[in-house]
């Protein structure tokens, strides 16, 4: 194993307020004028996006990125990739080195699908005769075949950044420098694109990784750097780096409503909820639930006393107060001999959350099985916040003025006679007008 | 300038096609004519020219008729001016592509320089068929024509390539193109002829590279012109000179260009 990428002592000085955007050529020129350029220059307000950042990768390994939002760590990338330089130390990269700070860079409106596949591959660093040879799975990649000769200004965003990630999926660098380009995107194409970078990953290229997306750095890298203030935090074993981050952040408890301190709850407290979480298919506690994900609503709650016979259940409300809908272990006919004293918790599946983008209130109960006994009630004590997301696969946007509910559905078209109707899959009307 | 850069360029070779081609093929679509306007511009430029010049002032042309004269000067300015005011916008316009990845940044502004020789022979096309129309015969100086052009494209290339790194730092470039242009326009003898500038400051006029090439454009094509080798060799000596300081300043500029736009 041998170095590919080592940086030593690498910092990076930026101006702030803008110094040097400021001045303009008068200002240069009345300097040259006044001999005000070999006068000492004013201390100017400075900041280190980087300092003395110093490590070194191995071919083949993975390695990640983290840390807050202004930590340093694009600028890292950027110097990485040569689009700005150092303002001291130095580094060095054996190999082609693909960085990917954005998808689709190059894109212009008024080029087809394919023209801009060849601009942005040569743009990326592929040769034409590349670019040829991988045309067909870029395309197939991408999903719109349809629209390849259509110009890109009609596509939707979601089509845009497919097509950029198929071309990026298909270069072939020995050094992948990725930026959060998998921020964006539905789920199912953020996880084609983990794939193809696993498959990068396989390929023993090393991969550069910075991500917001904990769970995708800790499933792609093995190693992972976590920069703070410009400086090394920490850098080590991935899950042990990802770990010590996210105590750092607190994000485990920011995402389970606590119902501990709820002041009006009712029932006789012999068994209490103490915090409802919403779970992500991979496990993973989320403040807002993506619509048309699936998702895991846990109850937990303390046993005081033992009970025979619990019901469990909830009511779901808009904002608004509108009854969504009311489901319980009762509903279910699900009996339950014996809670016994101590902590435990009650999983809800939803294979597919269909409500529509808003915020929802819960009110929870547990009950004796006739409904009789209230153990413990919580009413609108829990928020459910549903985030928009491409329901339809159509790109477009739906909110809360859509309703409460959608159904997964699908337009049947055959028996439209005459009609030149057709499903433009993701793309905008043709002619420009965008329908609403 | 350092080895390794020069072997870069080689290797992006492409890219600087693809820019190329870009700028072309984006210059003219969801427009009705098309590239016909790459010929409707310098000739639009030739009829009001004539009919003002030529028509109400009278002014001289050699010998040649006024609209000949005219659009040979024209379509090498055209082509300059189209450079220089594309190019010099070439980098700011693509702040996004300079942000988000590397490549030789002096391929935007090449790549414009080069697109813009699509249309410097479509305006030489018509040229052709103005000489047929007027009964012009070619001179044989008509072989020289290459390397004029390379002369011209040396020149807007090494222009406008200081102008698009000094665009990045200081917007008042922007601004100040197209007047500049224009005023470059009026201080070339493009639309009238040389002899009605007095005579003692002819000699200056050489220090203006455009003329120069303007000069050799005529030369190229009318055989009553002679070339005049110390008016052109000064001109391609003031290009060189040009194009060796921009790229210099282009050079040292590059590393910022980042962190400033």
């Amino acid at each position: 194993m041998s170095a590919v990428i080592t940086v030593d002592k690498l910092s990076k000085q930026y101006e702030i307020g803008g110094a040097k955007r400021t001045t303009t050529l008068r200002e240069s020129l009345t300097s040259l004028w006044t001999l005000e350029f070999l006068r000492k220059r004013p201390q100017k307000e400075t900041i280190w996006a980087l300092r003395d950042v110093s490590f070194s990768i191995e071919s083949g390994e993975s390695v990640g990125i983290i840390g807050r939002n202004g930590a340093g760590k694009s600028t890292l990338l950027k110097i990485l990739s040569k689009i700005t330089y150092p303002t001291s130390g130095g580094m060095n990269v054996c190999g082609k080195l693909a960085a990917l700070l954005e998808v689709g860079t190059g894109f212009h409106q008024e080029l087809t699908g394919r023209e801009n596949i060849y601009m942005n591959g040569s743009i990326l660093g592929m040769r034409k005769k590349e670019v040829d040879r991988k045309l067909e799975a870029i395309v197939e990649f991408s999903g719109v075949e349809k629209f390849l000769d259509t110009p890109i200004k009609h596509y939707s965003s979601g089509m845009r950044l497919r097509l950029g990630f198929a071309v990026a999926a298909h270069l072939d660098p020995d050094i992948l420098v990725v930026d959060e380009v998998l921020a964006v995107g539905d789920a199912a194409f953020q996880k084609k694109c983990l794939t193809a970078m696993e498959d990068l990953r396989a390929g023993a290229r090393t991969v550069l990784f910075v991500s917001h997306n904990l769970a995708a750095v800790e499933n792609l890298c093995g190693r992972c750097i976590w920069i703070e203030g410009g400086q090394i935090r920490m850098d080590g074993d991935a899950r042990r780096v990802i770990g010590a981050y996210m105590e750092s952040m607190n994000v485990g408890q920011a995402a389970i409503s606590d119902l501990h301190n709820v002041e009006h709850r009712r029932g006789n407290g012999k068994v209490r909820f103490r915090a409802v979480e919403f779970l992500s298919s991979e496990g993973i506690s989320q403040k807002v639930i993506r619509a048309g994900d699936p998702v895991v609503m846990r109850f937990h709650y303390t046993v005081n006393e033992p009970v025979a016979q619990p019901s469990f259940g909830f009511r779901l409300y808009t904002d608004m107060g509108t009854l969504v809908t009311e489901t319980s272990t009762w509903h279910h006919s699900i009996y339950i001999p014996q809670l016994e004293t101590g902590d435990g918790y009650l999983d809800l599946e939803i294979g597919c959350l269909n409500l529509m983008p808003a915020k929802y209130m819960l009110s929870l109960w547990i009950t004796d099985m006739t409904g009789a006994f209230i153990y413990d009630n919580v009413e609108h004590g829990v928020t459910l916040e549903v985030e928009s997301a491409n329901i339809y696969q159509s790109g477009r946007d739906l909110d809360s003025r859509c309703g409460i509910l959608f159904f997964p559905q699908k337009w049947n078209l055959s028996g439209m006679r005459g009609a030149r109707a057709e499903v433009l899959d993701d793309l905008r009307m043709p002619g420009g007008a965008v329908a609403v | 300038m350092k080895r390794d850069s020069v072997s870069e360029l080689w290797r992006y070779r492409e890219l600087l096609y693809f820019f190329a081609w870009r700028e072309i093929k984006v210059r003219y679509r969801q427009a009705a004519l098309g590239a016909a306007w790459a010929v409707i511009q310098p000739l639009s430029s030739m009829i009001i020219f004539t009919l003002l010049f030529g028509r109400l002032a009278h002014v001289p042309s050699e010998g040649i008729p006024y609209p000949i004269f005219c659009y040979c000067a024209l379509v090498p300015w055209t082509y300059f001016s189209t450079v220089l005011g594309m190019g010099s916008n070439s980098l700011i316009q693509n702040d996004s592509l300079l942000t988000k990845v590397y490549f030789p940044r002096v391929l935007l502004p090449a790549g414009t320089a080069l697109a813009g020789l699509l249309d410097f022979v479509m305006g030489s096309l018509l040229m052709v068929g103005l000489m047929v129309y007027y009964h012009v015969r070619a001179s044989w100086a008509l072989l020289f024509s290459p390397l004029v052009v390379l002369c011209l494209l040396l020149l807007a290339m090494g222009v406008s390539m200081g102008l698009a790194a000094a665009n990045v730092r200081y917007r008042d470039v922007k601004h100040a193109i197209p007047f500049v242009v224009q005023m470059w326009m009026f201080a070339t003898p493009i639309i009238y002829p040389v002899s009605m500038i007095p005579a003692r400051i002819r000699p200056f006029l050489a220090l203006n590279p455009c003329w120069g090439i303007v000069h050799a454009f005529r030369a190229c094509v009318f055989p009553g012109q002679r070339f005049d080798l110390k008016l052109i060799g000064t001109s391609l000596g003031v290009a060189l000179v040009m194009f060796l300081t921009s790229a210099y300043y282009f050079y040292r500029a590059e590393k910022s260009f980042a962190d400033v736009i």
